[in-house]
């Protein structure tokens, strides 16, 4: 009973990882239709970026103002990849739409300068960021569940991240020019969109989504220039699994992806419950194209 | 870096051959470049004025993290034999090639270092795929080899020294002394390769003989970072120890994950073989503190040599660099060769063999002596706990260097393992 209880918060802990990884790539493959091999470099520009703000808090701070450089990083994160989406933006991917080929290569290109780049400043070995005291630990729900805060702490992260996307692309002005371009790009531009600055703008905010997730990432394991490469296989199976296009596509393949994964792993080993995730996947996209939440748009026609 | 450091012997080495071969070329530069490419059947390693060896380490890709040390601690080595006269009176000459972590460019550089640089010896390899790619090319070319990482065991080749540690020199002194001081139930945890499914191999054939419980074994790949489940599964089997064989990155995952959830080295004590002084800088030694390792060499295994060494090596590459075991058997590997060279009067790969057999040296990890059945080194075994300053306290020794059996043949449970 324990072990299940603890494998049911072990799912959606590894199904929150997998949605904040996700909903980046989300925004920039399933609204922008861009393919974005670089998605997994704006992870590792969000994780040291948190690295950074760390080393500054510990030179130039208080010592006992240490705890709080994760609040401070968060944003920096968010600020240092959105910045660089932004710049890939306007000096690429502008030119590649409608190209999903040629911006699979080109971002794939800029992901291994961008991952060189990193070793260049930081050296090739890893480097490891100290978690904040207050989330050393956890909570002990009975005597052997403990629930690390660090995991329940992403589990927040991702259910804040994912409120503010709603908001902002259901809710507001901006959001809804953003649906306007992704859905018929000509028509907005006659009706007085400025898709330019919409397209820099949207791309920015899911590459800066990946950077959230890269310092959430800080708090699991070590920061190294191949860090988002690892997750990038796994983001793009939330997506296309979740349907192109929709939020709430993106939030249940995660969840499927990650509690499956989790139940795989517990009655097979690590190796196979990722090869299971996968087949069962692949059988799914079959019978299902296009994935569990389908958009219903004549532009994918 | 290379480079410079190249530039910085060319003019030494180019000077050594004006002066020496009496000017009969010219004293142009491409003399130096056309005896070492022509390699006729006289025109060998030795007879030029320095001698050759290959440093082959991967200097790029993953796995150049962990190789680029070895190849510092090599190049230290050399240089301090050759400000103390060099071998046979010749300075040494490092060619140094990269690996870069793909094993066929590890066989085919090895190739070009044999054939072309026609070197006498060469220093190289990490991943046990680098030198299972390496060996046939060392031993179609008779050349040498010197292997400076721990591996599985159940090799050797005629052409290849073993300077790190097999098995009965690591893995399975470290399980006994697990069994008589932590407890009787395991759980092993390894990376999807070779090295830990071989070792787990070994330690399951060990713990079945020695009174021992295996109560879980699980691989994950290497780069894998989500240790939630596995460690779910630990607290599930209640073991007494958990062995690591991880590899790489995963470490840091596991850990920090261990911490995260609440188990700490004083509720569970894990062991691990490929976590030294370099990997606890990247998992940070917070994390780690108290946790076990075994290796043969920690940076604060108190010989004389040792100091020297470490002090050397700060002195050369920064003072926020440590050392480690594979580093100090590179540097040693280096040091035992020059010492059968010497004891041969030749480079001559038959006759270095032979003059290996049973040399000793005094390495910073204590005195070490070459086997001349298997030509692997008689080492020390240390096991160590991590302190909160990112170093070790050995906790134990073997007390002497425990002599190298690949194959396991003095144990009785071993005999099945050696046979296949």
């Amino acid at each position: 009973m324990d072990m299940f209880l603890l494998q049911a918060f072990n799912g959606l802990s590894v199904s929150s990882i997998l949605l904040l990884i996700a909903l980046g790539l989300a925004v920039t493959f399933g609204l922008m239709n861009i393919i974005n091999m670089a998605h997994g470099e704006m992870i590792m520009i969000g994780a040291y970026a948190t690295y950074v703000t760390q080393n500054l808090f510990l030179s130039y701070m208080p010592s006992s103002w240490f705890s709080a450089y994760y609040l401070v990083a968060l944003p920096a994160a968010f600020l240092a990849s959105a910045g660089v989406g932004w710049m890939l933006e306007v000096l690429l991917i502008r030119h590649l739409y409608g190209r999903p080929l040629d911006s699979l290569l080109a971002t794939w290109g800029v992901g291994m300068i961008l991952q060189q780049l990193a070793r260049t400043i930081f050296g090739a070995p890893n480097v490891g960021v100290t978690s904040p005291s207050w989330l050393n630990g956890g909570v002990a729900v009975t005597e052997s569940i403990t629930l690390p805060y660090t995991r329940l702490f992403i589990i927040l992260l991702v259910a804040v991240v994912l409120f503010c996307m709603y908001i902002y692309i259901y809710k507001t002005a901006a959001g809804r020019r953003m649906r306007a371009v992704m859905q018929n790009r000509n028509m907005a531009g006659c009706l007085g969109i400025s898709t330019r600055r919409v397209d820099g703008l949207t791309f920015a905010i899911g590459s800066g989504i990946a950077g959230v997730a890269g310092c959430a990432l800080t708090l699991l394991g070590p920061i190294g220039p191949s860090i988002g490469t690892y997750y990038i296989v796994d983001a793009f199976m939330v997506v296309v699994l979740g349907g192109v296009g929709k939020l709430i596509g993106t939030v249940t393949g995660a969840l499927g992806i990650g509690v499956f994964n989790t139940l795989f792993e517990t009655y097979t080993s690590a190796s196979i419950g990722k090869v299971l995730v996968f087949a069962c996947i692949v059988a799914f996209l079959q019978w299902k194209p296009r994935g569990l939440v389908a958009l219903r748009s004549r532009s994918l026609d | 870096m290379l480079m410079r450091k190249f530039g910085k012997w060319f003019p030494v080495v180019l000077t050594g051959v004006i002066m020496l071969s009496g000017c009969v070329s010219g004293g142009e530069g491409p003399a130096r470049q056309t005896s070492a490419t022509e390699g006729s059947s006289t025109i060998s390693a030795s007879d030029s004025d320095t001698i050759k060896v290959g440093i082959l380490h991967s200097l790029s890709g993953t796995m150049s993290i962990s190789e680029v040390s070895v190849k510092d601690a090599e190049m230290l080595a050399i240089e301090e034999i050759n400000k103390a006269g060099g071998v046979l009176g010749k300075q040494i000459e490092p060619v140094i090639e990269d690996g870069a972590s793909d094993w066929p460019t590890f066989a085919e550089k090895a190739g070009k270092l044999l054939q072309q640089d026609r070197v006498a010896a060469v220093f190289g390899g990490w991943t046990s795929a680098s030198r299972k790619a390496m060996l046939p090319v060392f031993e179609q070319n008779n050349g040498l080899l010197f292997y400076p990482v721990q591996y599985e065991g159940l090799e050797s080749s005629p052409n290849i020294f073993y300077t790190g540690a097999t098995t009965n020199q690591q893995i399975v002194p470290s399980v006994s002394w697990l069994l008589e001081n932590r407890g009787k139930k395991f759980f092993l945890l390894g990376s999807d390769y070779v090295f830990p499914k071989t070792a787990n191999k070994i330690i399951q054939a060990q713990l079945k003989a020695e009174g021992g419980e295996v109560v879980g074994e699980e691989y994950t790949p290497l780069g894998h970072t989500d240790y939630s489940t596995i460690i779910n599964k630990i607290k599930a089997a209640k073991p007494d120890v958990v062995y690591n064989t991880l590899n790489g990155d995963s470490n840091v995952a596991f850990f920090k994950q261990l911490k995260d959830a609440g188990i700490t080295s004083e509720d569970l004590t894990t062991l691990s073989v490929s976590v030294a002084e370099e990997e606890i800088r990247g998992i940070g030694a917070d994390v780690l503190a108290g946790h076990l390792a075994a290796w043969n060499y920690y940076q604060t295994t108190d010989t004389p040599e040792n100091t020297k060494f470490t002090a050397a090596y700060k002195a050369k590459y920064g003072a926020d660099r440590v050392t480690a075991d594979p580093i100090e058997a590179g540097y040693t590997a280096v040091y035992l060769w020059k010492a059968a060279v010497e004891k041969a009067g030749s480079v001559d790969v038959a006759q270095v063999k032979e003059a290996a057999k049973g040399i000793e040296f005094n390495a910073p990890s204590g005195k070490v002596t070459i086997d001349g059945e298997n030509q692997h080194i008689y080492k020390t075994v240390r096991i160590g706990e991590v302190q909160a300053n990112g170093q070790f306290k050995e906790l134990w020794n073997s007390g002497e260097p425990v002599k190298p059996d690949p194959y396991l043949k003095t144990y009785e449970w071993g005999k099945s393992l050696g046979a296949n």
